[in-house]
Formats: C-alpha cells, sequence, structure tokens
C-alpha cells in the first residue's frame, strides 16, 4: 500500500500535466479556431488509435525489428569498441579522434545511400537505426570504464587478481551505471533512427504509414501515428529501465546518473 | 614467490631504494637511496612531510610502483612484481561501492579464490571485532568514514597476511575515531603479529604504534632518522601523557625543525 502511495506520488505530476496539455489542446480545437486539417482533436486521435490499432501492429513489427536490430548492434559493437579502446592507448588514440570527428557528418544526411546500396528491404533501416543509437553507447562505454581509479585497480592486482579479475570485479561493475545512462539515449535515438530509415524507402512500417497519411492529407492519422510511436519507444526506453535494475549491483541511488555525476564532482 | 606460508610475518629489505617521476620531460625524484630493513613482526611508521615520497615508498615495497634503483626484498626474494602476501589500505578506503561491508571483505577471498564458506565466516569475526557487527550488510554509502576504514582494514587483514602496508589509513578522520582505530589496530596486530608499514602525517599517531619510526626529509625522500620506540605493550591511550612517550614526540619534532620542516617561532 505504502509502495502503491509512493508510486502515486513519484508519477502523478507528470501525468496531470500531460493530462492538462490534452485538455487544453482538446479546448482549443473544440473553440473551432484551429482547423480540424491541422490539429485534429484528441478525442479523433484516439478514436484512430483504437479503430487502426491492427493496422498499426502490423506496421510496428518491421519498426521494432528496425529498433531492435540497429539498438543491439550498437550495443554488440559499442561496447568492445570501448573495452578496447580502454585497454589500448594505440587503439584509443587512433580510432577516439575518428569516432568523435564522424559526428559531424549528419548521420540522417546517408539515409537515400543506404536505400542504394541495401534497397528497400530491412537492411538499410537497421543500419540507419544502428549508425544513431552507436556513438551514445561508446561514449558512455568509454568514460564509464576509463573512470576507474588507479589505487582499485591496485588493490586487485596486490590480490594477486590479473586483468580479467581487473575488468569484471572493478572496471565493469563501476561503468555500468553509466553505460546504461547512454544506453536510454541511444535506445530513443534507435527509434529516429529507423522511421528515418522507413521515410526514405519502405513499403511497410510505421514511418511509412507517415508518410502515406502525408500524401492523403489525414492529419488524424499521422498523429494517430505519432502517438504510437511514442508509446512504443517509452515501453522500449521501460524495457532497458528494468534490464538496468536487474543488471546494475548495489544500491538503489547508484542507478541515478545524476547523484553519482554529483558524487564524481565533488570527489 | 619464495617458501613463505601464509601468516608468518616477513622481512623487508629496502636497498638503496630510489624512485624518481617523469613530469612532462622532467625526472622528478621521490624517494632518494633509502636503506632500511623491518625485521618479521616489527611494526614501523613511515613520518614525513606532505608529498615526500612516503606513499611511493610504500607502492614500491607492494610492487605495484617499480623503483628507479636498488631493489625491495620481501624474504630474501626480489620484488619485481606486485607482491601478494600482503594487506592494503589506502587513505582513502577504496571500497566498491556496489558492495556491502562484508562482500567487500570477502572481495580479498574471491580475487585469491580462496574457500568461501570458510573465508565468509572470518570476514564477519573480523568485522565483529572491529565494531562493525550490526552493519555487515550496509553499502558504503550507508557508512561513517571511520567505518569505511574499518571495512579496508577488515579485507585488508582476512588472508591473515605476513604483510600489512598502510598509507596513511587514517587521516582524514576526526580524532576520537583516530584514536580508537589505533587501538584496534594495536590489538588485532597483537593477536596476528605481522609486519607493518605505516604510513603518516601524524607524528603520535606514529609513537604510539610502533616499534620504530622512520623520519624522511623533505622530497626527495631520505632517511633522517630510524627512531626506536621502547614502550611496553599493549599500550593504552594514557601512555600519551607519559614522559618516554613525549620524549619521543619531541625528538622526531625536533628532527622536523632541524629540517625545516617545523618551523616553531611564533
Amino acid at each position: 500500500m505504502r509502495r502503491l502511495g509512493a508510486a502515486a506520488i513519484e508519477y502523478a505530476p507528470p501525468v496531470l500535466t500531460l493530462a492538462a496539455i490534452v485538455a487544453v489542446w482538446h479546448v482549443v480545437v473544440a473553440s473551432g479556431r484551429v482547423p480540424e486539417y491541422l490539429v485534429p482533436a484528441p478525442g479523433d486521435v484516439a478514436g484512430r488509435i483504437v479503430s487502426g490499432w491492427r493496422l498499426f501492429l502490423t506496421h510496428s513489427v518491421p519498426t521494432l525489428t528496425a529498433i531492435t536490430g540497429g539498438f543491439f548492434g550498437a550495443i554488440l559493437i559499442g561496447l568492445p569498441l570501448s573495452v578496447a579502446m580502454v585497454y589500448s592507448k594505440v587503439f584509443q588514440r587512433t580510432v577516439y579522434p575518428l569516432l568523435v570527428g564522424s559526428q559531424v557528418v549528419p548521420k540522417i544526411a546517408l539515409a537515400p545511400i543506404f536505400v542504394v546500396w541495401f534497397g528497400f528491404g530491412m537492411s538499410s533501416k537497421m543500419l540507419m537505426a544502428f549508425l544513431i543509437a552507436f556513438f551514445p553507447v561508446v561514449i558512455a562505454a568509454t568514460a564509464g570504464l576509463a573512470a576507474t581509479r588507479p589505487q582499485s585497480i591496485m588493490l586487485i592486482r596486490s590480490m594477486g587478481g590479473g586483468i580479467w579479475q581487473e575488468f569484471w570485479a572493478v572496471r565493469w561493475p563501476m561503468a555500468l551505471p553509466s553505460i546504461f545512462a547512454g544506453l536510454k539515449v541511444s535506445v530513443t535515438l534507435a527509434v529516429v533512427g529507423a522511421i528515418v530509415g522507413e521515410f526514405v524507402g519502405s513499403d511497410n512500417g510505421l514511418g511509412y504509414l507517415l508518410v502515406l497519411a502525408r500524401g492523403a492529407f489525414d492529419s488524424v492519422t499521422i498523429f494517430a501515428v505519432i502517438v504510437w510511436l511514442s508509446v512504443l519507444g517509452l515501453l522500449y526506453y521501460s524495457v532497458v529501465e528494468i534490464a538496468e535494475r536487474l543488471l546494475v549491483p548495489g544500491p538503489a541511488n547508484r542507478r541515478r546518473p545524476g547523484r553519482d555525476a554529483a558524487k564524481e564532482v565533488t570527489m | 614467490m619464495t617458501g613463505t606460508s601464509p601468516g608468518a610475518s616477513t622481512r623487508i629489505r629496502i636497498d638503496a631504494v630510489s624512485k624518481a617521476y617523469v613530469a612532462g620531460k622532467q625526472l622528478v625524484p621521490a624517494i632518494a637511496e633509502v636503506s632500511v630493513t623491518a625485521e618479521p613482526g616489527q611494526f614501523i611508521s613511515i613520518v614525513g612531510p606532505s608529498g615526500c615520497g612516503k606513499s611511493s615508498l610504500v607502492m614500491c615495497v607492494a610492487g605495484l610502483v617499480p623503483v628507479t634503483t636498488g631493489r625491495i626484498l620481501i624474504d630474501d626474494a626480489v620484488v619485481d612484481r606486485p607482491y601478494t602476501d600482503l594487506g592494503i589500505v589506502f587513505q582513502d578506503a577504496e571500497l566498491l561501492d556496489w558492495r556491502t561491508a562484508l562482500s567487500n571483505v570477502m572481495l580479498q577471498a574471491e580475487i585469491r579464490r580462496l574457500p568461501a564458506a570458510r573465508y565468509r565466516a572470518r570476514a564477519r569475526e573480523l568485522l565483529d571485532a572491529v565494531g562493525l557487527g550490526d552493519f555487515h550488510a550496509k553499502y558504503p554509502n550507508e557508512l561513517s568514514g571511520g567505518m569505511r576504514q574499518r571495512v579496508a582494514l577488515c579485507r585488508a587483514l582476512l588472508h591473515d597476511p605476513g604483510t600489512l602496508l598502510m598509507d596513511e589509513p587514517f587521516g582524514a578522520l576526526d580524532a576520537l575515531t583516530r584514536d580508537q582505530m589505533n587501538l584496534d589496530l594495536q590489538r588485532m596486530w597483537l593477536e596476528r603479529p605481522k609486519t607493518v608499514l605505516f604510513v603518516t602525517h601524524s607524528i603520535e599517531e606514529a609513537v604510539f604504534l610502533s616499534d620504530r619510526v622512520l623520519v624522511m626529509t623533505p622530497r626527495p625522500a631520505r632517511l633522517a632518522a630510524d627512531i626506536a620506540i621502547d614502550l611496553p605493550r599493549p599500550r593504552r591511550l594514557a601512555v600519551k601523557t607519559t614522559e618516554p612517550f613525549n620524549a619521543s614526540v619531541r625528538r622526531i619534532r625536533e628532527l622536523f625543525e632541524g629540517m625545516g620542516v617545523l618551523k616553531d617561532d611564533a
């Protein structure tokens, strides 16, 4: 009961704020000052989601596949790359500047060339999602893994521990909060990447639905898809948060990156 | 290393050791030609001005930092890699935030791959012995500075090493906590003797705890004096008001005044 109360206190302010925004939206549209084709009423948007959920769900499958592929690709390539950079000065000095420099390339602008290279299928969307999701994973993981204090390493060495034990006993658990902070940014960006990939060329997916609806000037569907996409993004974000809760050891406040950062500064 | 069995106190020979660090393009000397031998079971404090290289010397003994010239021998074996029959306590407790007090102590057993069940029992005993019986399951951020340092001490002693290295372990603690820590440390050391190198800023603390006090010069550290402290053990805090205690403190203070480290001309 107390837990329920605490949850209510935590979630009440954002939920109420959202409700207020929807209410204002409804009032403005109902007053007739904004034409329906520009901003549809919230009730119409909700109605479209209810009536079209089957269609939305069907088109969610390819979009979710692209997000998942891109996000896990970013983890599977980003984390080992970070580990390599932390352990090899040469590798870090070679790769890190290029990686940071490459961020000035507007990645979304690469979408058309991916379509040329990989066609209209899934791979071009996955690659787009991967490309955008990759950077925050690498930056957060590298920073987290490099933040280990030299004394902690010395401690493990004095216990006869080698590089392997040093990594699993100290570096990795110490870096996990930082890594998850990066993953949370990364997963929301993966959604953006997948949608952009679908904009540029596809015959299914939620991005494709948006393009279709635009062609028909169907702003109710456009809004409905945006709401649907936001919910999907939120769900995916929650999955990452649950994983964080399960995988980051130690007291709960380790998982609040704000507090962690504040501690780093005061130390 | 050699045939030392764990638990047997070690003989540490520091043989003409110098240490220099590279800072930019310069070579900055930290330790200059220090030679000293710690006999098995002796409690030896190292006092000296801030940044004189005391900590470097201890890290060299541990084999965690290479010497520039000279050598370190522990039980006649040259230390040229991290030496492992030892426990270390750093100035910051260096506890791992995500482990409980008990789990932090058990890190020692885990990394050394010692049997968990037996050492968990010993870890509990050690924590009980330093008054942390009710805090086994607490995380470091729930413990005070003194408690954290006690956990670090238990971790250093878990495997009953022949050598204990302490690098200003109580420097950040308040005076009362510090006195208590000194008493606890003495008691634990008397129960299971081991060779201790104890770096400190506090002359009183050094005299109270030690068999010998090594007085170091400002950087680069040289050995200025090696002073034997012949006070009976176990020592109680009241010893600090006795004449022999104060004579030793005074002698060390005068050495620092002679070096110009202390200027008592107010």
